[in-house]
């Protein structure tokens, strides 16, 4: 067969009727009660939790000796029994308290920084050069100098805190509020919004999912500096917090108090990362798009 | 004397306006003394091939960027900073709030700007929304919907302001064709409706000659006027059609002769 060169080959044209969804096995079919249970993150973490006590249980009775490392159980009945017989509880509020003063400080001061820094060059430059200078300093090498300034107690305590959250929640604010798509930004002042209006109602939603990095940083480095602090000179203060909790008890042997201790902040620490960011996540970015999954 | 003066008197002027803007190590002149007149309901067109400066221009009447030379007159006033008085549409589809739904980004400028109080802009919002078609996603955030609906409901929130004018950049490019005819239909629909003003940047001739109703011809590096034409009436003959096609093309693309010798001089080998 023969064609001349550069004509296209000649071809009958093809219509078609679409087979009836009858002739398909599944179209769409509801997933088994095992798949969707296993499609909820929480019942998978708390799979990993238990099977992580379970290990814990397990190395701890085979190593057979409490005053190195108690049981899982032995750590639970000391953390209950100190909840509600001893003084664990008010320890914990005590830790608490200062935690949420100097974490909110932080925040505040590190709204302020990024405010200064996204409208004039120069606030950028400084918000740099701060940032490059104090974020690897460690707070609790601050300590000493708190306690010169702010005396013994919660100031110094505050202080060190505030040091920690700042520049980690101004570092990804920052860069947050830098990503902001070109085109939001021209939106917003399309509206005629300028100024603080400008940044609270275009920059803070748009970065939200780096804002919401930088709180989540922010928070357990104010939980460690605070342990920290507390360990350093709970010692003198009358009502100290858990660091002191832990601290009082290692010195009396009471290790399963000490592992109570511990279990305390890391539960504080699952319920704010498992609850209070979740929520705060379901209900921002993940919502809006802006995060996946 | 007013109704002759309200025709003589242009709602936006554009007189001598050169545009520069810097880039890392250049600066460049975007437009050079470009002067065009909008009247009120016109669906003027800024055409050209890519370099010759109509969305610079477009920013510049958005008041975005200040003119280096000439001015930008809206209603008599000149142009110094962006405002609601001329509502954007972007060719970007992230362009609406991403953590506000459907109504409340057709809301959203109407309530930034205090134009209206809560109940009258939801009321506003809505019969927009309606306009384009949406009423069924009002709730929804901007993520689940497709490409052409965003940019419906972008359109949308550009009308509901009822600016004085509708600056649209290139507001159909990124999207499919066949959902770009139904849109350029539906554009002219609302207009039809409404009767907006409406400046629009495109390089597509066919679009140009299908949604505007005055286009001006710019060349490229730097942007000059080459033509200012009339565009032909809505649902003209295919023959008038490519005729005015052939046209602008032939007017866009007669400095780029040289360039383009050597191409066909391959195709035709």
């Amino acid at each position: 067969m023969s064609r001349s060169a550069g004509m296209p080959l000649a071809r009958p044209e093809i219509v078609r009727e679409p087979v009836s969804s009858g002739a398909f096995g599944i179209v769409e079919k509801p997933l088994s009660t095992w798949e969707r249970i296993t499609n909820v993150g929480a019942v998978r973490k708390f799979a990993l939790l238990v099977l992580l006590a379970v290990v814990w249980e397990t190395y701890a009775r085979a190593l057979n000796n409490p005053l190195l490392f108690p049981t899982f159980s032995a750590t639970v009945e000391a953390f209950f029994n100190g909840l509600f017989g001893g003084d664990l509880f008010t320890k914990a509020l005590t830790s608490l308290r200062i935690l949420l003063i100097g974490y909110g400080a932080g925040i505040l001061c590190a709204g302020l920084l990024t405010v200064v820094a996204i409208t004039s060059r120069i606030g950028t430059d400084l918000l740099e050069l701060l940032t490059s200078m104090f974020n690897p300093l460690p707070a609790i090498a601050l300590l000493p100098l708190a306690l010169i300034w702010f005396g013994l107690g919660a100031g110094s305590i505050v202080f060190v805190i505030i040091h920690s959250v700042l520049w980690a929640v101004a570092l990804n604010t920052h860069s947050g509020f830098l990503s902001v798509s070109n085109t939001l930004r021209m939106v917003g002042r399309n509206y005629g919004l300028r100024g603080l209006p400008y940044v609270a109602r275009i920059l803070i939603p748009a970065a939200f999912p780096s804002i919401l990095t930088g709180l989540k940083i922010g928070w357990a480095f104010a939980w460690r500096t605070l342990i920290a602090a507390e360990l350093v000179f709970g010692v003198s203060s009358g009502s100290g917090g858990l660091g002191w909790f832990i601290y009082e008890n290692k010195n009396q042997l009471e290790i399963p108090n000490v592992f109570a201790g511990l279990f305390t902040v890391i539960v504080i620490g699952l319920i704010v990362e498992n609850v209070v960011f979740r929520i705060v996540e379901a209900r921002t970015v993940r919502k809006w798009g802006l995060q996946t999954a | 004397m007013s109704v002759h003066a309200d025709a003589a008197e242009p709602l936006l002027a554009v007189r001598g306006v050169t545009l520069q803007y810097k880039t890392k190590d250049h600066l460049v002149t975007a437009t050079y003394r470009v002067g065009f007149d909008v009247h009120r309901s016109d669906r003027f067109i800024l055409l050209g091939p890519s370099g010759c400066g109509k969305s610079t221009l477009l920013k510049a009447v958005g008041g975005y960027m200040k003119p280096v030379e000439g001015e930008i007159r809206l209603k008599g006033e000149a142009v110094t900073r962006p405002g609601p008085d001329r509502m954007m549409v972007f060719q970007e589809f992230d362009q609406l709030l991403p953590w506000r739904t459907v109504k409340e980004n057709v809301m959203f400028p109407l309530r930034a700007s205090g134009r209206l109080p809560r109940k009258a802009a939801e009321e506003k919002a809505l019969e927009y929304i309606a306009k384009v078609n949406l009423s069924g996603f009002a709730d929804s955030f901007p993520h689940t919907l497709s490409g052409g609906m965003k940019q419906r409901v972008a359109i949308a929130r550009g009308m509901a302001m009822e600016p004085d004018i509708l600056l649209m950049d290139e507001p159909f490019a990124a999207l499919d064709a066949l959902t770009r005819r139904k849109m350029q239909d539906e554009l002219l629909a609302l207009w039809e409706g409404t009767r907006f003003t409406v400046l629009f940047v495109t390089h597509s001739i066919p679009e140009a000659i299908k949604v505007g109703s005055r286009i001006l011809l710019l060349s490229p590096h730097p942007g000059q006027v080459k033509a200012e034409m009339d565009s032909l009436p809505a649902g003209s003959h295919g023959a008038d059609v490519s005729a005015l096609e052939q046209r602008i093309h032939a007017m866009l693309f007669a400095d780029a002769v040289e360039e383009t010798r050597d191409d066909q001089a391959r195709v035709h080998a």
